[in-house]
């Protein structure tokens, strides 16, 4: 029997979830979590409020930074060094992506 | 359920001692941890190299693993007797499960003692699910058929993997590495913790028109000179459907056309672009009538395409 999935959520800009969520979704501790905040890696959505909350697609970025964690056994400052990497990767990627795309099939 | 050789997995002997497994890890790991390697196989490899580790690197694991015997990789086997009885807190159904499961489920030596285990919330797993879905359904919203296997206890208490299928909606707005979470659709928690969640990866084919960037889409118009010259309305495909396009006399090859908002749906509100782009083309062959008249135009013509390459050669000429 299929199960339907009704309640699929985006991971985006337009949802926000404070920090003791994004720890229990991501699997880092509220700590780790906001030593990466403060290297800079994983931005709060806004950073002046009182209660720290970020934009729901910072689970994928925690969760990347967990799997690195527990996988590679890295400390907070190295997982703070591969996400910045890896987001400038990802960056470079779209801007590859984004220059074929624009480029001609038959160039 | 079927033997895997940990010690062959990370290429070291039986016998190496706790740091060389370490190494080994730490070596392989580097090279096909899937967040940072360009191997293709990466995923399926670290998986095997992560599983070996998971039991290896713990002693007690790894005595409950050599106890089991030298095996040939992917021969069936069961634990002996008393193997359970030593090792297992947990029930197995050793055929519906898989040696990764067995040692998940064993209580492993540093960390906890059994009876702490026990009792302490343990969230469930959560799982990442690549979904490969067609531009024109990420452009309509689409359903797709997920069929996941996972480890689950069961009434009696013992541990079995069980398939679980799901219908998930795709809404429109997705396009290539969005990411759509699924709450507590995912592993089971144990003791109170929570459900794991499912992480839907979207990626689309390729399509043979459009290119995809983001939500904006590129494709060529192919132009005959003619067309470009005296100017032309064309029909385009776009995801929504033909549209009919007022080509300009004397359009040039490279030129980019934008058509707003015929791109692929945002996710709440909004679309991308089509930017159209032009190509002139050439007939393969020419008939004795269009050569003809291809000369009739070389010869009434003043228009010189290279001009810019004669300016500078007498640059060139005059510097020298």
């Amino acid at each position: 029997m299929r199960t339907e999935l009704t309640e699929i959520l985006w991971l985006d800009e337009h949802h926000d979830l404070p920090l003791t969520r994004l720890a229990e979704l991501s699997g880092l501790s509220e700590a780790e979590l906001r030593e990466l905040m403060d290297y800079g890696v994983l931005p709060p959505a806004d950073p002046g409020a009182p209660q720290l909350n970020f934009h729901s697609d910072c689970i994928v970025i925690a969760r990347t930074a967990c799997r690195l964690r527990d996988e590679l056994e890295l400390d907070v400052h190295g997982l703070a060094l591969i996400l910045s990497l890896l987001d400038r990767v990802h960056d470079l990627e779209a801007q590859l992506n984004d220059l074929r795309a624009r480029g001609s099939h038959g160039a | 359920m079927k033997y895997k050789d940990y010690y062959d997995v990370l290429g070291v002997k039986r016998g190496a001692g706790e740091a060389d497994i370490k190494a080994a890890y730490r070596k392989l790991a580097r090279k096909y941890h899937p967040d940072v390697s360009r191997e293709a196989d990466a995923e399926v490899r670290f998986k095997e190299i992560a599983e070996a580790y998971q039991t290896l690197k713990d002693a007690e694991k790894r005595a409950a693993y050599d106890q089991l015997g030298q095996q040939q990789p992917g021969q069936d086997f069961r634990p002996p007797p008393d193997w359970q009885k030593q090792y297992g807190e947990t029930q197995f159904a050793f055929d519906d499960i898989d040696l990764a499961d067995l040692f998940a489920g064993l209580r492993g030596g540093r960390q906890h003692s059994g009876q702490a285990r026990a009792n302490m919330p343990m969230p469930g797993q959560d799982y990442e699910i690549p979904v490969s879905i067609t531009l024109e359904q990420a452009y309509r919203g689409t359903d797709v058929d997920l069929d996941l296997s996972m480890p689950e206890y069961a009434a009696d208490g013992a541990l079995r993997r069980v398939p679980r299928t799901f219908r998930a909606h795709i809404p429109k707005g997705a396009t290539d590495g969005q990411r759509l979470r699924v709450p507590a659709k995912g592993g089971k928690g144990l003791n109170g913790g929570r459900d794991g969640d499912l992480y839907l990866n979207i990626t689309l084919h390729p399509h043979s028109v459009f290119r995809v960037s983001g939500h904006d889409l590129y494709m060529d118009l192919p132009l005959a000179p003619w067309e470009a010259a005296l100017g032309a309305s064309i029909e385009v495909p776009t995801p929504g459907g033909l549209v009919r396009l007022k080509v300009s006399p004397g359009t040039r090859a490279g030129q980019q056309l934008r058509l707003p908002k015929r791109g692929l749906p945002r996710p709440r509100s909004g679309e991308g672009d089509l930017f159209v782009i032009v190509q002139i083309v050439m007939p393969g062959t020419m008939s004795e009538k269009e050569r003809v008249l291809y000369k009739q135009l070389a010869e009434a013509t003043k228009f010189d395409p290279r001009t810019q390459f004669r300016q500078e050669v007498r640059n060139e000429n005059r510097t020298h």
